[in-house]
């Protein structure tokens, strides 16, 4: 047992219901000083729901909360930030405004702030989002618009600007989603310094390293409830079979070798300074391409979906040239990608689940330009029941299911039609390990017929699914290894250039 | 410091709150459903009190003609609404078809199909370079299409040198022009069907029920409709993005195009200064009352349909 510090919120029998949805059943929760709590379970367990009702987002239907003794019932956000609860959400677009500035972004508070001047000048905001980017050692493009960021810096920008604030409480509902290892590994500090100043922390994450690494205590979620505590020394079995109700099947397989080649790609050369690569995909194997951030992976997809042009080279489907210059054609061409952004590459958040599963084969499903329910529909249970998506109808809009089930209707539209070449990048964002398994199991039962490629930076993850994994640094191919046999130090430092490992940055 | 909530939480409590807010719930979606349609109603009755006359059907079909122009401009715009545009210059394109259906038979003697064609062609290509302008040329929807309504409204004046069209007008070389509005082309204005149901209303309904099928039914409006949620996602998903844009403006354009004939064919000849607005209120008085009651009306859906959209989303 740890010390336990003295309690800052005290939640007792708190319930939320959404329509037919139950999401939080009678929680009971303490928070305390200088602790960070671990919260966990599995997609839709009710982790964010519980975490949004602390800080003002929901209200919630019964239940009591408590901040230092003082009850307390949150009507917004804004609210909850004077109280000293600050919170980083799970959807990254909900933390920042796309529309402005990356200074303007880290500022958002000083500018919103209701007593602040009327005019604001920008060396003002300049300042003042310098300071807040020094907290996590960032040196971000200021004067860029938010909407040309990457998803890593979109989500170093809304951490930044919560822990800019001197928080009491900190809320941090999977912040490492897409960080690269270095970038979380800075935030991993910052979370420790602040707990031995007293900051109260709750974490959510579905990595257990993350857990591993920061947790004194964890509280796991199961269908709304509470079901089990656990304190340091953590029992991770005992985690995930609370989070998941069995324990998990043993990750290990064997490699497939792949049937036929289907993707030949010759002297292909990403940017004019980068070493030309040669890669083969064939049918059945799972591909897993990793690498360092910046490495160049993405760029690489790009250019297979026809949203980017190579500097030279060539690509093959089963021997015909590929010559994508947009997703359409790649589309035609037997290539699907589901993109690492969700929020912004994938979903319609006016849409329902439905309508955003079936969006890119409205012609198989339509006769004479009219969409014929019946088939959509069909398609579209099919993916929910076998990727097990949490919803209550396939007719709710996307916004309303958990996190880690928007990734897998994200998964679930690229699966609904037969394809030559399968590119999923990062594709179990958010995804619990259950469920990653499972769909780890799904892409490889479908991978007969396609050459599958997933692209993959963390390498529990890639070990999992990969038949073969193939590193990326500096632009360019750099190796490849069956997961038979592999040795994870030779391949980590692989992937950061030899003899260089000991950085990792 | 906010509120304490004292919240027993006891569990017949809690059911019963959970009973109440479920049926609040279908309450807020049946009146955003159909909380105009309510008003509408509401409308019809009070004004059926005050004056039974009021409820007669010719009476109606005549209110009914009289927004059937107004209803076809605001029916194309809500395709350009879709992909989260908007086009500005509709006014100006159904004044711009009046005055081209005008030249076209008046001062070109030439036929009603022509004339008709002529316009549906122009509303179509005035669409297209709106849609050029906002896809190619990159400028934001607004300020295209503002600067093609104020283009438009000079451009319709150059031909006749700022006058109206009329039949026997006298033309820049002195003689008289020979044309008139054909039968054919005045009957689209004017023309009731069994004497009762005015064919503007017809030629709406038909257009309304066309739209609803392709926006609602079609795949295409279900694309146009994700392009207005997520432009870029909907391109990743494999649509020709920027195809559908200016499709949607050039439905927009075709729209406003056959309001325009519509107005032409209701009012008899191509006056610049009846433009639309004034083509519109032409036909009823007195107007500053309407203009009070339209806009009392509009308030007060607009508030139905987005205050209660958004309480429901908290
Ligand atoms: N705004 C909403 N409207 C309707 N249902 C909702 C809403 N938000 C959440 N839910 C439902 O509540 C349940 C819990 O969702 P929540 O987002 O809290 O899960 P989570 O534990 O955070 O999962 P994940 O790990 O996937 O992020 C889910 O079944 C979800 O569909
Ligand atoms: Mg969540």
């Amino acid at each position: 047992m740890t010390e336990p510090g003295r309690e800052v919120i005290r939640i007792r029998g708190l319930n939320k219901r959404f329509g037919s949805t139950h999401a939080v059943i009678d929680v009971d929760l303490d928070i305390r000083r200088g602790e960070v709590l671990a919260l966990m379970g599995a997609n839709g367990a009710g982790k964010s729901t519980l975490i949004k009702i602390l800080c003002g987002v929901h209200p919630a239907d019964s239940g009591t909360m408590e901040i230092d003794g003082e009850p307390v019932a949150f009507r917004s956000p804004l609210e909850a930030c004077a109280a000293g609860i600050h919170t980083v959400h799970q959807i990254i677009n909900d933390g920042v405004v796309q529309q402005l500035t990356v200074a303007e972004n880290l500022a958002l508070d000083e500018i919103c702030r209701p007593e602040g001047p009327v005019l604001l000048s920008r060396s003002v905001i300049t300042a003042r989002a310098r300071e807040i980017q020094a907290i996590l050692g960032l040196d971000l493009p200021l004067g860029k618009a938010m909407s040309e960021l990457g998803q890593a810096e979109r989500q170093l920008v809304a951490i930044a600007r919560a822990l800019s604030h001197d928080p009491k409480v900190l809320i941090l509902d999977e912040p490492t989603s897409s960080l690269s290892e270095a970038e979380a590994a800075r935030l991993f500090t910052l979370i420790e310094d602040l707990r031995a100043r007293g900051v109260a922390i709750i974490y959510i994450s579905h990595r257990m390293s993350d857990i591993r690494r920061l947790a004194d205590r964890a509280v796991v979620m199961r269908d709304g409830r509470t079901r089990a505590e656990f304190t340091r020394p953590l029992d991770f079995d005992g985690i995930v079979h609370a989070m998941v109700g069995h324990r998990l099947r043993e990750g290990a397989h064997s490699a497939v070798a792949g049937g036929r080649t289907v993707v030949e790609i010759r002297d292909f050369a990403l940017t004019p300074t980068s070493a030309p690569f040669d890669l083969d995909l064939r049918e059945g194997e799972v591909v897993v391409l990793t690498g360092l951030i910046g490495a160049g992976k993405t760029e690489f997809a790009d250019c297979l979906f026809g949203t980017a042009t190579p500097h030279a080279g060539s690509v093959t489907i089963d021997g015909k040239p590929l010559r994508a210059s947009s997703p359409q054609e790649a589309i035609a061409g037997g290539v699907f990608m589901a993109h690492e952004d969700r929020g912004n590459s994938s979903l319609v958040a006016e849409f329902s689940v439905l309508h955003n599963m079936t969006l890119p084969f409205l012609r198989q499903f339509s006769k004479l330009s009219l969409v014929v329910p019946d088939q959509e529909r069909r398609a579209a249970v099919g993916q929910v029941s076998d990727l097990a998506i949490k919803c209550p109808s396939i007719d709710v809009p996307i916004g309303s299911l958990s996190g880690g089930n928007q990734q897998k209707v994200v998964l679930g539209r690229w699966l609904i039609q037969p394809c030559r070449l399968l590119i999923l990048d990062e594709p179990f964002q958010g995804v619990d390990i259950g469920a990653r398994q499972d769909i780890g199991r799904r892409l490889r039962e479908t991978a007969a017929g396609r050459a599958t490629l997933v692209i993959c930076a963390d390498l529990e993850e890639a070990t999992e699914i990969a038949d073969r994994i193939v590193v990326m640094r500096d632009f360019s191919v750099v190796g490849g290894h069956s997961v038979d046999g592999l040795s994870l130090d030779a391949l980590v430092a692989e992937i950061s250039g030899a003899g260089t490992h000991a950085t990792f940055a | 410091m906010s509120t304490p909530s004292p919240n027993p939480a006891s569990n017949p409590a809690a059911a019963a709150q959970a009973g109440a807010t479920k049926s609040a719930f279908s309450f807020k979606d049946f009146v955003i459903k159909f909380g105009l349609l309510i008003i509408l109603a509401v409308m019809i009755i009070v004004f059926w009190r005050l004056e039974p006359a009021f409820a007669n059907a010719r009476n109606m079909f005549s209110i009914l003609q009289a927004v059937s122009v107004t209803a076809l401009l605001a029916l194309g715009v809500t395709v350009t609404l879709a992909i989260a545009g908007f086009d500005l210059s509709i006014g100006s394109t159904a004044a711009m078809s009046l005055m081209a259906s005008s030249y076209v038979m008046v001062i070109l003697n030439q036929g009603t199909f022509l004339a008709v064609v002529v316009c549906l062609l122009l509303g179509a290509f005035i669409g297209f370079l709106n849609g050029v302008l906002i896809v190619k040329g990159r400028i934001p929807d607004l300020l295209a299409t503002l600067g093609m309504m104020f283009l438009l409204l000079g451009l319709q004046l150059i031909p006749t040198g700022g006058r109206s069209i009329a039949k026997g007008m006298t033309l820049s070389d002195g003689s008289a022009a020979t044309g008139t509005f054909t039968d054919a082309f005045l009957a689209l204005g004017r023309y009731r069907l069994f004497d009762l149901i005015p064919l503007p209303v017809i030629i709406m309904l038909v257009a309304a029920i066309i739209l609803w099928v392709f926006m609602e039914r079609s795949r295409y409006g279900r694309v146009l409709y994700a392009i207005g949620g997520n432009e870029k996602a909907t391109r990743l998903a494999g649509a020709p993005v920027e195809r559908y844009k200016i499709v949607a403006y050039m439905i927009s354009g075709l729209f406003a195009s056959i309001g325009g004939i519509l107005l032409a064919a209701r009012v008899g000849r191509g006056d610049v200064t009846s433009g639309l607005l004034n083509g519109l209120t032409m036909l009823n008085a007195p107007y500053y009352a309407q203009d009070f009651v339209k806009g009392l009306v509009l308030v007060f859906a607009l508030l139905f349909t987005f205050g209660f959209a958004s309480s429901q989303r908290r």
